[in-house]
């Protein structure tokens, strides 16, 4: 057995079999990603990228194949359980943190997973570390671990966010297009400050983006899904040779084919 | 001195129903779920202590109609969680059920008086009222002369302890890893899954709790007026929720501290007021249909401010 952080084997997963709506967003998936490995991951709306976020994260069980996180078989683990070691980035800053609870406290409970036991859950000694991390990014955070968590701004609460998805050091990180709702400048800040705690406890990521600047100078591996399958695995020489307008062609051949391909359908339906 | 002993009573009856405002609070503040558990579990807190009591175990009888509770709390919980069942309709199923669990708890009786039977020197059999606490707490008064000869008095007092207790020990307990994570899960659930929590574990000890509460409201109140009877839930979560919102009208959203404290005051407000009300010759069915329009008096006014202030910022522009 593979003893990657993440490793998938043929995972499938089909909504709606059976019926006109039938949709296979996952057809036999399979990929390793080696400890420590920064992928981006492309594909259109549709392609399967949400559902393969949300198969790992134990959101959805699939209908075949299995997900072994550290050589460990979670395919039909609860999502808490596994959210012990990886942790999940959304778009929405709102989403992954609690609006009426201080930063602090926000940090306190994502930190509940690593933290050593203690009887109220903000101590000094956390909060100090705590403090530490949120002055590295560099946004003046550390002066507002009172302030509760919904009066910061959308940055501010995505790199909050992102420290919380990280305070326990998970095996993995998952990023669904977590800068996409941010302004341009917290969007750089953010995905500097992604890089930053990536590189620094080499957690293995996945990242989805549709930015391909992005896709291609961050990480060290992009991969392209489309209908649920895996059509494009870049790394090493073939990535750094790949150009973002080259790679949007890609994308757009395969969205125009799919176009083509449902119009036919649809007229043969109609016929 | 009218209007003294008034006040007592209005007082001491609002620290009676404090426990249950403050399980109100949690359910619908803390977890921002509302539990209509409430009227059930308020009863079966009465029944469970009234039973106790009467084998002549005061104290414990307390913490039975608390764990009577906690129980009914536990079945909500269980329907929401397991069943996925919706919150106010599972909290309707169990308050519904827990009659028939009542009735039995009463022997078959729809009330009960706290009372035992004894032979008296005589040898007659006679009915002896049960020790409850608040009569082991008024003897402990017997031999002086103050103030707390009062029974209300007493009662005020005892009740004022028990409910300083227990807030205090709510505040800390919201801050503890457990309440913690009982506050986050009426925030942002899914955030405490992703910390590797089981929400539905929090939110059943969020119910279980708040259940417990608000059967100790019961507890307590059948202790003081020395019987128990299915009757008194009626419209219990109305009364409880007339407090809680009265209290975040009054002393506005003040953290989990404030909060606990503005439930407390709110149980307290609202008792002056319906005791006001009698005073004015309000007939004594009349309580529900004010507790209604104190209800929704209370719930209009954050936004009638909210307009206000709008249509103020509106009319600067101008």
């Amino acid at each position: 057995m593979s003893s990657s952080p993440l490793s998938i084997r043929g995972l499938t997963k089909g909504f709606e079999l059976g019926t006109v709506n039938e949709k296979l967003a996952l057809d036999h998936l399979d990929l390793e990603v080696p400890g420590g490995q920064f992928v981006t991951v492309l594909g259109a709306n549709g392609s399967g990228k949400s559902t393969l976020f949300n198969l790992v994260l134990g959101k959805l069980f699939p209908d075949a194949g299995k997900i072994f996180l550290n050589g460990e078989d979670i395919t039909r683990q609860k999502d808490y359980r596994r959210a012990l070691n990886m942790s999940c980035l959304y778009q929405n800053p709102l989403r992954g943190t609690a609006p009426n609870m201080t930063l602090e406290e926000n940090l306190a409970l994502a930190y509940t997973r690593k933290a050593s036991r203690s009887f109220f859950a903000v101590n000094r000694r956390d909060s100090a570390y705590f403090r530490e991390l949120l002055a590295r990014l560099d946004m003046g955070l550390e002066d507002r671990m009172k302030t509760k968590m919904g009066l910061l701004s959308g940055g501010q609460r995505q790199a909050a966010s992102l420290l919380m998805a990280t305070v326990a050091q998970p095996s993995l990180l998952l990023l669904d297009e977590h800068t996409a709702a941010l302004d341009p400048g917290s969007a750089e800040k953010v995905m500097e400050v992604t890089r930053t705690v990536v590189a620094r406890d080499r957690i293995t990521t996945l990242m989805i983006t549709h930015d391909m600047d992005y896709a291609l100078s961050v990480g060290e591996r992009t991969i392209l899904l489309d209908e649920g399958r895996l059509v494009l695995d870049l790394s090493g020489e073939a990535r750094a040779a790949m150009t973002p307008g080259a790679l949007a062609e890609q994308f757009y051949v395969r969205a125009r084919r799919r176009h083509a391909g449902g119009n036919s359908r649809e007229s043969g339906a109609a016929l | 001195m009218v209007y003294y002993s008034m006040l007592v009573s209005a007082l001491s009856q609002g620290l009676l129903y404090a426990p249950m405002a403050l399980g109100v609070f949690v359910t619908f503040r803390i977890l921002k779920t509302p539990d209509l558990t409430v009227d059930g579990s308020f009863v079966f807190g009465m029944t469970a202590c009234a039973a106790v009591t009467i084998a002549g175990h005061p104290v414990l009888a307390l913490f039975a109609g608390a764990a009577a509770g906690a129980l009914a709390g536990l079945c909500t919980a269980l329907l929401q969680t397991k069943l996925r069942i919706e919150p106010i309709l599972a909290g309707i199923l169990v308050a519904a059920g827990l009659y028939t669990v009542n009735y039995t708890v009463l022997g078959g009786q729809s009330n009960v008086y706290l009372q035992y039977q004894t032979v008296n020197s005589a040898g007659a059999t006679v009915n002896e009222a049960s020790p409850t606490i608040y009569k082991d707490f008024s003897a402990l008064f017997s031999g002086g002369n103050s103030i707390f000869l009062d029974t209300n008095a007493q009662v005020l007092l005892l009740t004022l302890a028990i409910t300083a207790v227990l807030t205090a020990a709510l505040a800390v307990f919201f801050f503890t890893r457990p309440g913690m994570a009982i506050r986050a899960t009426g925030d942002n659930e899914e955030m405490v899954r992703s910390s590797s929590i089981n929400a539905d574990l929090t939110r059943t000890g969020g119910v279980m709790l708040a259940n417990a509460l608000v059967a100790l409201s019961g507890a307590l109140l059948c202790q003081q007026q020395r019987y128990a009877d299915l009757n008194c839930g009626n419209s219990m979560l109305v009364m409880g929720l007339a407090s809680v919102v009265i209290g975040r009208v009054l002393f506005g959203d003040r953290g989990i501290v404030g909060g606990l404290a503005s439930a407390v005051g709110g149980s307290l407000l609202y008792r002056v007021v319906i005791q006001a009300a009698y005073k004015v010759d309000m007939p004594s069915y009349g309580v529900k249909l004010l507790s209604t329009l104190i209800v929704v008096c209370a719930l209009a006014v954050p936004l009638l401010r909210r307009r206000r202030a709008a249509g103020q910022r509106g009319g600067s522009r101008v």
